[in-house]
């Protein structure tokens, strides 16, 4: 579980972050949704200890992350894995050499344990074919699913997720939506995602975290979201022309309903 | 905003020095650095080496008319301006043109693309892995990269000297070796090693801090650069004031 309280964080005279406080629960697929600007990256660059929070604390289980050093904060990091919005692949480095890098650096595996490793993670983000290629060589889509097998390779704890689908059709974000919610149930991960696809909160989010304007507006699950009664959340999950059709249809149907019961 | 950027800079030289996380890649890091600034350096310092000693003896021939001075000294000079000046710093100018600008827009486009990002959040101190081993092995190869120049400077400085009929190959070996001073050689070295770090960590600053896109990382490639030559050229003159009295 990953415990943020009272985060606030600014740029200069810009606050960026007032006051957020949120769980993100352990084991399940956290959302951090909004619309840009409200504060979604800076918080997840927060958690991860990219940005440094100018008060409140973050807790990974009962570990406080904001007081500790760079040194201190090492092991905690070793059990984060991060998929970036531009994928952040190592460029000069081919698919398999990237995935080796974190092996490398951090495990005593033999050479031939570690190939076995980054091909079962190639192979469960279905990539095998993709060994020798380098980035550039690659789509959009395999992009994110070399960051996904790399943020992988170490069994991380956690999986930070920077807008997985940013720049993918809807086909090829469905699918690293299903991936993602499937690795964090099969390897029990806190997974935590920054989106404002509401495909993907309606598909994959288990918990979810409303900013807007840089605070937490809203908290809960995906089943209460669509009931949520917040005015601000409303404009956002149904912001399009389509959603709103479908928004009025639920208001009618939910008279509807009251009427028949009364 | 200078003090800013000074303390930065300073905080940055810091930043670089902590336990490394694995020996083994760091000198792996280390090793492709070599390569690639000395080894990927070595053309274009032969190439400047060539015509700049091929240069230094005509013009010094030109320069001395007099039948007094005997044709030797042009080899005198030519070593001399070789090795004090030309060789140090004209190879490193060119070199903060081509390693400069390629350290700092490598670390310019790791920063952007978020690749930095990247490595720190693996728990990896990226001052540390990527800069600090661009300026061990400028430290190293920058030098012996000098040395060389130095040797074909002069090489193709009597080359020059006997095709085009200035002077025997005996005359030029007879001044060369005259009134030499070991020091100067030192002294070469000295401002090697002064000029390499300013290299390295000047161009590596300008790298790690880009904020931006494309566009920035340009800018700071060319700010790496000018950067670079200005403080080689004052600590060229501040040595050698120091150290040629």
């Amino acid at each position: 579980m990953i415990e943020l309280i009272h985060i606030k964080k600014g740029f200069g005279d810009k606050v960026v972050l007032h006051d957020v406080s949120a769980v993100m629960e352990a084991g399940k697929t956290n959302l951090i949704i909004g619309s840009s600007g409200s504060g979604k990256t800076v918080l997840m660059k927060c958690m991860v200890g990219l940005f440094e929070v100018d008060e409140g604390q973050i807790k990974y289980g009962d570990q406080n992350f904001t007081a500790m050093s760079d040194v201190e904060r090492k092991p905690i990091r070793q059990e984060i894995g991060m998929l970036f919005q531009g994928s952040a692949l190592f460029d000069s480095m081919t698919v398999e050499q990237n995935l080796m890098f974190p092996l490398d650096m951090f495990s005593n595996m033999r050479l031939r344990e570690k190939k076995k490793r980054v091909n079962e993670c190639l192979d469960r983000v279905n990539l095998k074919e993709a060994h020798k290629k380098f980035p550039s060589e690659i789509s959009g889509g395999m992009k994110k699913r070399v960051g996904i097998a790399r943020a992988l390779v170490l069994n991380p704890k956690y999986l930070f997720c920077d807008e997985p689908n940013s720049g993918l059709d809807p086909q090829t974000s469905m699918v690293i939506d299903k991936l993602i919610h499937e690795l964090t149930v099969e390897y029990e991960i806190t997974t935590i995602i920054n989106t404002h696809d509401m495909n993907s909160v309606m598909e994959i989010g288990d918990h979810i975290v409303y900013m807007y304007q840089g605070n937490k507006q809203w908290e809960g699950s995906s089943k209460d979201i669509v009931f949520s009664k917040d005015e601000k959340l409303n404009d956002f999950i149904f912001a399009s022309e389509f959603l709103k059709d479908a928004k009025e249809m639920r208001q009618l149907e939910m008279s509807r309903g009251k009427q028949e019961g009364s | 905003m200078l003090f800013a950027h000074i303390g930065k800079y300073l905080l940055m030289l810091k930043d670089m020095f902590s336990r490394p996380e694995n020996w083994k890649m760091y000198w792996k890091q280390f090793m492709q650095q070599c390569v690639d600034i000395g080894v990927g350096s070595l053309g274009i310092v032969l190439i400047i080496s060539v015509f700049i000693g091929g240069v230094s003896t005509v013009q010094t021939a030109y320069q001395l008319v007099s039948p007094l001075i005997p044709k030797s000294t042009i080899s005198q000079v030519v070593r001399d301006t070789m090795i004090l000046e030309f060789c140090p710093t004209i190879t490193c100018i060119v070199l903060a043109g081509v390693v400069g600008s390629k350290i700092a827009s490598e670390l310019g486009n790791m920063r952007v693309s978020e690749q930095i990002d990247a490595l720190e959040i693996m728990g990896i101190n990226t001052k540390g892995y990527l800069i600090l081993p661009k300026i061990v092995a400028s430290l190293l190869t920058i030098p012996i990269l000098v040395v060389i120049s130095g040797f074909v400077g002069i090489w193709c400085g009597e080359l020059a000297g006997v095709f085009t009929g200035i002077l025997s190959s005996q005359q030029f070996m007879q001044g060369l070796v005259s009134e030499f001073k070991p020091f100067n050689v030192a002294f070469a070295l000295i401002k090697a090693y002064t000029f390499a770090f300013i290299i390295s960590s000047v161009s590596s600053y300008f790298g790690y801090n880009v904020e931006g896109g494309a566009l920035e990382i340009g800018q700071a490639s060319t700010k790496a650069v000018v950067v670079s030559c200005v403080f080689i050229l004052l600590a060229d003159f501040g040595l050698a004031a120091l150290l040629l009295k």
